[in-house]
C-alpha cells in the first residue's frame, strides 16, 4: 500500500512538472521541480481525486497546514496519513 | 479637457441596502460577513460571506421585471435608483442622448446559470425558462439601467474580474473628460454567492473559513461579498450650472497589465497603475491622504500592494492612510471597487477614514498605516482607489475633494 501511494503521488507530481517519474526524487522540492502555486493547487486537486480524500490546505498559510509540502517525501507521508485517517 | 464630478451614489451590499447605512457601518467598523445562507451550503467547505440579507425583490420590482432580472441586475437597479435620485437628473429629454451607462461585473447572472444548470443536469429537466439568456448575460444590468432611465449614449459592460468596476468607472470618466458624453451612470455589481460560485473559488484555496483580515499577519484569505455600487459621473460645468451637489471630483485614472501571471499579482504592475493615476491627475504623491486598498486579505495581494504603495510614495507612504473595507463587506469581485469608492467619498466629504477591521497582528510586510479596527477622523484632499485583478489587470482611480 505504502509503495502504491508513493508511486501515485510521484506520478501526479511528475505530470505537473512535465518530468519522467524517475526524475522526481524523494528529496526534491516543488521549487526545484519548477512547480508554482497554481501547479501546487492542481497537484493537490489531483491527489484528492486520485485517493478520494480531502487535503486541508490554504495557499495563504502553507506553513500552518498539516499538509507538509516541503519535499516530495513529506507530501507522500502526508498523503499516506490522510489516506489512513480518512479511508482506514 | 472637461472636469468630471460625482453627483449621485447608490449601493446595496452586506452592510446596508443604501449609502447612508453603508457609511454608518464604515464609521462604526461593523462587519457584514457571516454564515452563508444558500442551497447546498452543507456541501461547501467555505461557508461564510458578505451576503445581502432581507432582500425582497417583490418590494422593488413587479413580476414581469423579476422574470428578467437576475440578482445582480436587481442589485444594480436598486443602487442606480438611489444614485440617480440623489443626482436629481432627468434623462427623458435631450440629456438622454448625451448619457450612457458603463458597468463592471465579473460573473454576470451567475445565479441564473447556477439554477438552470441544476435544473438540466441534476434534476434532469429538458426545458428551461425562455428568458434565461437575456437574464444571465453580463450586460443585462447595464441594459436594464439604460432602459429604466432612458440612457441612450455609449453603454456597455466591462469584465476584468476584481477590477471590473474600477475599469468601468475609468471608462466613464474618460468619456466625459473627452467630451463624448455629459453624464455617465457607472460602477458595478456582482452576485456570485451561489453554490457554483463559491465552489469554483474553493478550488483555488485562497478563501478564508473564518474572517477577512487584510494586512494582518494572521490573515488567511479572502471572503466573498455581493451587491452593487452605482454612481452618477457628470461633467463639472453641467453639474454647476444646475446647482447640483457635488460629492467629489474624479481627477485621474490609470490602468496597467502585468503581462505576467494569471493569478499572482505583480508589484510593478500595481505600482505603475498607482503612479499612472497620479500622473493622469497631475498629482503629487504628497497630496494623497488616503488609499482605499484592494486589500483582499490574501497573503499574496496584501504584501504586494503594500510594496507597490511604498515604491510609489517613498517616505510619504508612512504618512498616508490605507485601509481595506473588504474586511466589512467582503470582496464583491466585479462590483468591489464601486462599493469601495463610497469609502473614498466619505473620506473626502466627511473627513472620516473607514477602518480595516479584523486586524489582529502586525505584519512587517504590510508596515503601513492600515487604520486598524476603528474609523479615524482626518481631513484629506486626494484619495485613491486600487483594484488589482486576476489576470494581472490593474485599475486605479484618483478623487479630489470639491
Amino acid at each position: 500500500m505504502a509503495e502504491s501511494v508513493r508511486d501515485r503521488v510521484i506520478a501526479i507530481i511528475a505530470e505537473q512538472a512535465v518530468l519522467e517519474p524517475g526524475d522526481v526524487k524523494m528529496e526534491s522540492t516543488l521549487e526545484t521541480l519548477g512547480i508554482d502555486s497554481l501547479g501546487l493547487v492542481e497537484s493537490i486537486f489531483a491527489i484528492e481525486e486520485s485517493f478520494d480524500i480531502t487535503v486541508p490546505f490554504n495557499a495563504n498559510e502553507p506553513d500552518k497546514s498539516a499538509f507538509d509540502i516541503s519535499s516530495v517525501a513529506s507530501i507522500i507521508a502526508a498523503v499516506e496519513g490522510l489516506v489512513q485517517a480518512q479511508k482506514g | 479637457m472637461a472636469r468630471v464630478v460625482i453627483t449621485g451614489a447608490g449601493t446595496i451590499n452586506a452592510l446596508a441596502h443604501d449609502v447612508p447605512g453603508t457609511l454608518a457601518a464604515f464609521r462604526s467598523g461593523r462587519c457584514g460577513i457571516g454564515a452563508l445562507e444558500l442551497r447546498d451550503v452543507e456541501r461547501l467547505s467555505i461557508r461564510i460571506g458578505g451576503q445581502v440579507h432581507d432582500w425582497d425583490p417583490e418590494a422593488h420590482f413587479n413580476r414581469q421585471q423579476i422574470v428578467l432580472y437576475d440578482r445582480f441586475t436587481q442589485f444594480t437597479l436598486l443602487a442606480a435608483r438611489e444614485a440617480i435620485a440623489q443626482s436629481g437628473l432627468d434623462f427623458d429629454g435631450r440629456l438622454g442622448y448625451e448619457a450612457g451607462v458603463v458597468l463592471g461585473t465579473a460573473g454576470g447572472g451567475l445565479t441564473t446559470s447556477d439554477e438552470n444548470y441544476r435544473a438540466v443536469y441534476e434534476e434532469g429537466k429538458n426545458r428551461v425558462h425562455p428568458l434565461v439568456v437575456p437574464k444571465l448575460m453580463n450586460n443585462a444590468a447595464a441594459s436594464h439601467v439604460s432602459m429604466a432611465f432612458n440612457l441612450k449614449g455609449p453603454s456597455f459592460t466591462v469584465a476584468t474580474a476584481c477590477a471590473s468596476s474600477n475599469h468601468a468607472m475609468g471608462q466613464a470618466f474618460m468619456m466625459i473628460r473627452s467630451g463624448l458624453t455629459k453624464v455617465m451612470v457607472t460602477g458595478g455589481s456582482e452576485s456570485m454567492l451561489c453554490f457554483g460560485g463559491i465552489k469554483a473559488w474553493e478550488g483555488l484555496r485562497v478563501m478564508s473559513r473564518d474572517a477577512c483580515r487584510p494586512f494582518s499577519a494572521n490573515r488567511n484569505g479572502m471572503v466573498q461579498g455581493e451587491g452593487a455600487g452605482i454612481f452618477v459621473f457628470e461633467e463639472y460645468e453641467h453639474a454647476r450650472a444646475r446647482g447640483a451637489e457635488i460629492l467629489a471630483e474624479v481627477v485621474g485614472f490609470a490602468m496597467t497589465s502585468d503581462a505576467g501571471d494569471i493569478v499572482m499579482p505583480s508589484m510593478q504592475g500595481a505600482a505603475r497603475a498607482i503612479s499612472g493615476a497620479l500622473r493622469d491627475g497631475r498629482l503629487n504623491g504628497e497630496e494623497v491622504g488616503y488609499i482605499n486598498a484592494h486589500g483582499t486579505g490574501t497573503a499574496a495581494n496584501d504584501k504586494t500592494e503594500c510594496a507597490a504603495v511604498a515604491d510609489v510614495f517613498g517616505h510619504h507612504a508612512d504618512k498616508l492612510m490605507i485601509s481595506s473595507t473588504k474586511s466589512m463587506h467582503g470582496h464583491l469581485i466585479g462590483g468591489t471597487g464601486a462599493v469601495e469608492l463610497l469609502a473614498c467619498i466619505m473620506a473626502l466629504r466627511e473627513g472620516v477614514i473607514a477602518p480595516t477591521i479584523g486586524y489582529e497582528e502586525f505584519d512587517p510586510e504590510c508596515a503601513l498605516d492600515v487604520v486598524p479596527n476603528e474609523a479615524r477622523e482626518a481631513k484629506v484632499e486626494v484619495v485613491l482607489s486600487n483594484a488589482f485583478a486576476f489576470g494581472g489587470m490593474n485599475a486605479v482611480l484618483a478623487l479630489r475633494r470639491v
